[in-house]
Order: C-alpha cells, then sequence, then structure tokens
C-alpha cells in the first residue's frame, strides 16, 4: 500500500533520509535516471530527450517533526519543532524518535492537579517533554542523541467512508500522487522531483528549480481543508470529497490564469471534479519555483487534508484517486500541444 | 502468556464507566489461571474468589483495581455529522485535541477530534484552550450515514496501542486503572507460592471514575475484613508539589491518612521491609479518589488500605509506567496478606 509506506516513512525537514529511500525505491525501474541534488532532493528523470516542454512535476517529502536539543537530569527530552507545529496538538500523542525510530511520549500534567485557571491556557512548549523512559539524563543521551528527530507515530488506517487518516499526508498524499504518475510513460521530458524543506521556506524546491529550468512546472501538494461544523465559509480552504483544488492565490503565488484556465478545461474534458483553494494564506512550493531564474510557467494541484499538520490528517481517497487522474491527464493534453503559453 | 502482556491487551481494550463488558471478559480470563470461583455482580464487578488454607472462618481480604477507563458520551450529532460530547469521566479537554478515538455506535467508528490548522489560526486564538464545547469528533463518513450509525448517548473511548518504552516501562491509554489489574494478577502469582490462611476476593471494579460506585456495591456486598485499593498515583514531573510526586521505578507506593487503618497501613509497610520491597509512602488528608473511599464506609465500616503505582501523565492517552513497579507491588500484597491472621483481624477495631 503505497499511502501507507509514504506516510509512515520519517522525513521532518532536512532529515529527508528514510522517505528519500523509500521513494527511490518506489520509483526505481519506472524512470530513466534517479539522482540526488547538494541538498538532499531527489530527482527522476523520465524521457528528457523528448521533444516537446520539459515539465516538472513536484511534490515535497518532508514532514513537520521535533527535533531534541536537550535532556533534562530527570531524563525527560525538551524539544523544538521542524515546520510549523501548533503546541496544542502535541499533548498527549506518541512519537518515534531517532533512525531506531524508539517510542517517546508526550503528556501533560494529570488534571487532578492543575488549577482550573491553568485549564484555560494551552500548555506551551517549554512545559512539555518527551518522555522516553529514561531513568535519568545519562540514561536519556545513551539512547537518544540531541539533535534526533521526532516525528508522530500515526500508523495509516482507512476510516469512515472513502476516506484514510495518517500522519503527513501533508505532503505525501502529493509523493503518492507523484510516484503513481511516474509510473507511466508520457511523451514529453518529465522531471519528477521529491523536494526537500519545503516546510520550513520551500527551500529545496529553490535549488531544484534553479537546476531544472523546466518549461512548466506544477506542485503536487496536500492542503488545508477545515470543512467541518461551526467553520465559517471563508476559513475552510477546501472541502473534503469535492475533487482536487486549484491555487488562485496563497501567500506567495497569483495563480498563471493561462495555466489556470488549461487546467480547468483539462479537468471538465476528462469529467474529474475540481475545486478553488479558498484561502489567501499559506503557500507550496510553486511560490519558489515560479520565481526561478527568469520565471516558470505552472501552477499547484491540491489534494483536501484535514488537520494538516497535526498527528492524525484525514484525505478522502477519491480526491486522491482524482488527483492522479488530472496530473496524468494534464501531461497528456500537454503532450498532445494542448497548452500554448 | 506474562502478566505483562495481559496488560498490554488490556490497555488496548475500551471500557468505559457502565460498559467495561469487554474488559471484564479479558479479566475473567486472566483470573482463571488462579481459581474456578468466578462471578459478576449486577453493576458490572468481576469477583474471584481464592480460598486460604485452614479452617473457616478464615480472614477475608479484598484487592480492587477498576477497569473502567474515563471516556466520552455523544451528545450531539451536529451539521456536517461531526459529534459534540460531554465527559464521562475527567478528561483535561487540551489533551483531546487530535486525539484518535473509537466511538461506540452500533459498530465500532474510528474517529479523530478535529483541530484547526496553524494556517487559519490567529495568533489570539493561539493563546487559548478549546473548551471541551467546542471540541468535535469527525468520523470521515457522510451525515446520513453518521445518523445510521451513531446515537446520542453512544460512548466514545481513547484509542492507542500500548508502546514499550526504555527500563521495561510501558505507556499508553487506561494504566488508570488497568496496570492495577496487573498487580492483582502478579500478587495472585506470588501467593501460589506462599502459605496464606486468608480467603482473597479480588475484584475488577466498575464506574471508578465517575464516583467509586462498583466499589460502593462489592465492600457491601462482600464484606470483607479488610479491603485494599490498587490504585495508580501521580509520577513525578516538572512543577508538581513534591508530596504528589513519585518517583518512578522506586517502587510502590503505600497510602498512610484518614482514609487507610493504622494497622492494614503498618501491616503493609512492615510486609515491604521485611521482604525488601522498596515503596514510597503516599500521604492523604482525607477521602482518596480510590475505591478505598467506599470500602471505608461500606456497611459498618472495612478496615482499608490503598497502595499503587505512580505513573506519568495520568488520564492522557500517553500514561506511563514502570511495570518493576507493578510486580513488586504485586509481591508486597502478596506477603502482606500471607501474613494477616485470625487475630489480627480480630483487634481492628480495638483502638
Amino acid at each position: 500500500m503505497l499511502l501507507k509506506r509514504l506516510t509512515e516513512a520519517m522525513g521532518p525537514s532536512g532529515f529527508e533520509d528514510e522517505i528519500r529511500g523509500v521513494l527511490r525505491a518506489e520509483v526505481e525501474g519506472h524512470v530513466d535516471r534517479v539522482y540526488t541534488d547538494v541538498l538532499g532532493t531527489l530527482i527522476c528523470e523520465k524521457g528528457i530527450d523528448r521533444p516537446g516542454p520539459r515539465v516538472m512535476l513536484d511534490a515535497h517529502m518532508d514532514e513537520v517533526g521535533l527535533m531534541i536539543v536537550h535532556a533534562e537530569d530527570n531524563g525527560l527530552l525538551r524539544f523544538r519543532p521542524l515546520g510549523g507545529v501548533d503546541p496544542r496538538v502535541l499533548v498527549s500523542k506518541p512519537v518515534r524518535i531517532g533512525p531506531e525510530k524508539r517510542f517517546g511520549v508526550i503528556g501533560a500534567k494529570p488534571i487532578h492537579l492543575q488549577k482550573p485557571e491553568e485549564r484555560r491556557k494551552p500548555l506551551p512548549l517549554e512545559s512539555l517533554y518527551i518522555d522516553i523512559g529514561a531513568r535519568d539524563k545519562d540514561d536519556a543521551l545513551a539512547a537518544v542523541r540531541l539533535g534526533d528527530v521526532a516525528v508522530f507515530a500515526t500508523r495509516y488506517e482507512e476510516i469512515g467512508e472513502g476516506c484514510a487518516k495518517a500522519k503527513s499526508f501533508d505532503d505525501r498524499a502529493g509523493c503518492a500522487v507523484l510516484t503513481e504518475v511516474l509510473r507511466r510513460d508520457y511523451e514529453l521530458p518529465l522531471y519528477g522531483v521529491f523536494t526537500v524543506q519545503e516546510e520550513i521556506g520551500l527551500r529545496g524546491a529553490i535549488a531544484a528549480a534553479y537546476r531544472l529550468q523546466p518549461d512548466i512546472a506544477i506542485a503536487i501538494e496536500g492542503t488545508v481543508c477545515f470543512d467541518v461544523v461551526d467553520a465559517p465559509g471563508h476559513g475552510q480552504g477546501t472541502v473534503l470529497g469535492r475533487g482536487p483544488a486549484f491555487t488562485l492565490q496563497d501567500g506567495r503565488t497569483l495563480a498563471d490564469r493561462r495555466f489556470l484556465e488549461f487546467m480547468i478545461h483539462v479537468a471538465e474534458k476528462h469529467g474529474i471534479p475540481y475545486q478553488f483553494r479558498r484561502v489567501k494564506g499559506g503557500s507550496n512550493d510553486f511560490g519558489a519555483i515560479h520565481r526561478s531564474r527568469a520565471g516558470v510557467t505552472g501552477g499547484s494541484i491540491s489534494i483536501p487534508v484535514r488537520y494538516i499538520h497535526a498527528p492524525a490528517q484525514v484525505m478522502s481517497l477519491e480526491d486522491y484517486r482524482n488527483t492522479v487522474r488530472l496530473v496524468q491527464a494534464v501531461l497528456t493534453e500537454l503532450q498532445e500541444g494542448g497548452f500554448r503559453g | 502468556m506474562t502478566h505483562r502482556e495481559t496488560l498490554r491487551e488490556l490497555m488496548e481494550l475500551h471500557g468505559g464507566p457502565g460498559f467495561e463488558e469487554a474488559v471484564a471478559a479479558r479479566v475473567k480470563d486472566a483470573f482463571a489461571r488462579y481459581t474456578d470461583d468466578i462471578r459478576t455482580d449486577a453493576m458490572g464487578n468481576v469477583i474471584a474468589r481464592v480460598p486460604g488454607d485452614g479452617p473457616a472462618p478464615r480472614p477475608r481480604i479484598l484487592l480492587s483495581a477498576h477497569m473502567d477507563e474515563i471516556a466520552l458520551v455523544v451528545t450531539e450529532i451536529a451539521d456536517g455529522g461531526f459529534l459534540r460530547v460531554w465527559q464521562a469521566g475527567g478528561f483535561d479537554p487540551r489533551t483531546l485535541v487530535g486525539q484518535e478515538v473509537v466511538v461506540h455506535g452500533r459498530q465500532p467508528l474510528l474517529g479523530v477530534v478535529g483541530s484547526k490548522p496553524p494556517h487559519l489560526t490567529t495568533p489570539e486564538e493561539r493563546k487559548q484552550a478549546a473548551p471541551l464545547e467546542d471540541l468535535f469528533i469527525d468520523l470521515a463518513m457522510p451525515e446520513e450515514r453518521v445518523r445510521a450509525l451513531v446515537t446520542v448517548g453512544d460512548r466514545v473511548t481513547l484509542r492507542r496501542e500500548a508502546m514499550d518504552l526504555l527500563n521495561g516501562r510501558i505507556a499508553g491509554k487506561a494504566l488508570d486503572d488497568r496496570a492495577s489489574i496487573a498487580v492483582i494478577l502478579e500478587c495472585l502469582e506470588v501467593l501460589r507460592g506462599l502459605r496464606h490462611t486468608a480467603d482473597v476476593l479480588a475484584v475488577a471494579s466498575v464506574q471508578e471514575e465517575v464516583g467509586v460506585r462498583g466499589a460502593t456495591t462489592a465492600g457491601y456486598a462482600l464484606e470483607p475484613d479488610i479491603a485494599i485499593a490498587v490504585d495508580v498515583t501521580f509520577a513525578d514531573m516538572p512543577g508538581q508539589a513534591p508530596d504528589e510526586s513519585f518517583k518512578m521505578g522506586k517502587g510502590p507506593a503505600i497510602a498512610f491518612g484518614p482514609n487507610i487503618h493504622p494497622k492494614v497501613f503498618r501491616g503493609l509497610r512492615d510486609a515491604a521491609e521485611r521482604h525488601r520491597v522498596p515503596y514510597q509512602l503516599e500521604l492523604t488528608q482525607g477521602p482518596t479518589g480510590t475505591d478505598a473511599r467506599a470500602f471505608q464506609i461500606a456497611r459498618a465500616g472495612i478496615a482499608s488500605g490503598l497502595v499503587g503505582v505512580a505513573i506519568r501523565y495520568m488520564h492522557c492517552s500517553v500514561e506511563t509506567a514502570a511495570y518493576d513497579d507493578i510486580a513488586e507491588c504485586g509481591r508486597l500484597l502478596a506477603h502482606y496478606i500471607a501474613g494477616v491472621t485470625a487475630e489480627e483481624v480480630a483487634r481492628l477495631t480495638c483502638y
């Protein structure tokens, strides 16, 4: 199960070793060449000598995580986030730490010992620790090194009706789409790029886009979805189950209208549902790619993910499948010369 | 199967106050290794009797560990099929955000407690903790399907696999108080190798988390000479008071205070010292939040004791205990029981 393998692999920003290995194994045999750049981004080449526009498909393989920064005398570990993590989602969760993927837990002071006013305030990062069961500082540092990273311990599982929950659908869902897309052949030069360090500022995409100089680029991204009870319409971002989402405007990008209209046309022609991402904030790798060198045409295709950046994220498997279909259809139409720029 | 393995299974089972059946079934299996005399009372308490040696009347000692875990109850199916809930046990709502849960509807349903993504959260919002009323459970299915499978009043429990940490420590949900069921099992194991005149009544009690209700009826029905509650206490964490901060791995806590019969306390302490069981002293100043609260005033009063292991993060989904403490607590109880004589029991009312 591709989504399970990808979402359960570890890879916080800057520490993408495990997920990179998993992805490399998934694409090998389906692409002509796989290599890594100096930042660690995994680049897959497919038919790059073919005629047609040079297309870069991007999905970031890093995820939000935590870094162990200190061990207390009592053996509890202090940590800081890698990427945007709201400390409120960390309480009462297990994590897996370091290359051994050792279990640790983040607990809280028991409710019995709290004053009523304490319960109304979120627990700040300074009062949270990872507990690996160590007796004291030396015991802790014999098992975990400072600088080791940790990720949520969530398992991939199907849930409800046609949905799945996992950690890191942002952006392993995009990585899975890209992996499936790379398993088919297209009549154009294609670069499948699994970037690093998106969560701390689109770092991998900046270098990769510079190196590859694509004519067209598309970022495939798990995006904000908060279509829940009492959420105002303007705050929902996307709606689960309504199909892949196109960005009109986000924190770093104004959509290229011609390419957006081309993608809408492709979706309609192929009978694939789509929606628009209705929040101004947030961004994805396309925000970096479109400003690379003298500029790159393209856009992003996003998969709605509820509770993004939290331990248990929820995605519609139908949205996922429609995103695979849409990216494949866009490539097919590009190779037919459907986008004239 | 070791009792540690049994504990891991018990932790992963679901059973909040008033719906402990699944846990009870597993507990009965575990008790069956030690006796055939096992029954369930009207409230759902599981009661196993292990007879002592010698002629009747023998001293009767009750050990209890509660089977129920804290739970939630569905109060509303809101628009979109999201569930609103209220307490059936004491959750800190801040520990529920982003949590995986099981909704016990027509069938068990996996759910996620929603959380707003940081991308949509204002700095002011981040300074506030959502009250339970504002949290919701997402079952990832359309509202019609939710309405077909869930009704108001359905119960919700945490979902968490048990985890092994360093030094034999174990983490997960419901160590409060299934760790103490493991204590009783370890006690019965040690007791097999000891001569004891007392009859042991091992009780896995119900509805402790909503007010020691199972213990109330079990104390009345069984009317033991001595009743010892086995329940978890607080392990040390930064910012906690020193008398509410027990060390993990340093042995069970033996409680002392008005809720505890002084001779039962001394008996437990002496047994620990005689048999080199490391222990810690837990000082209490009123009725404890444990089954001992009910036992002490059942019928005309029962001589009560309280022992237990210290756990971290009580009432979270990642409660953590040291298994050595559990085994040592079982050993302590076994040696205490083996030392209780009819003469001592007769003197419990002599002050």
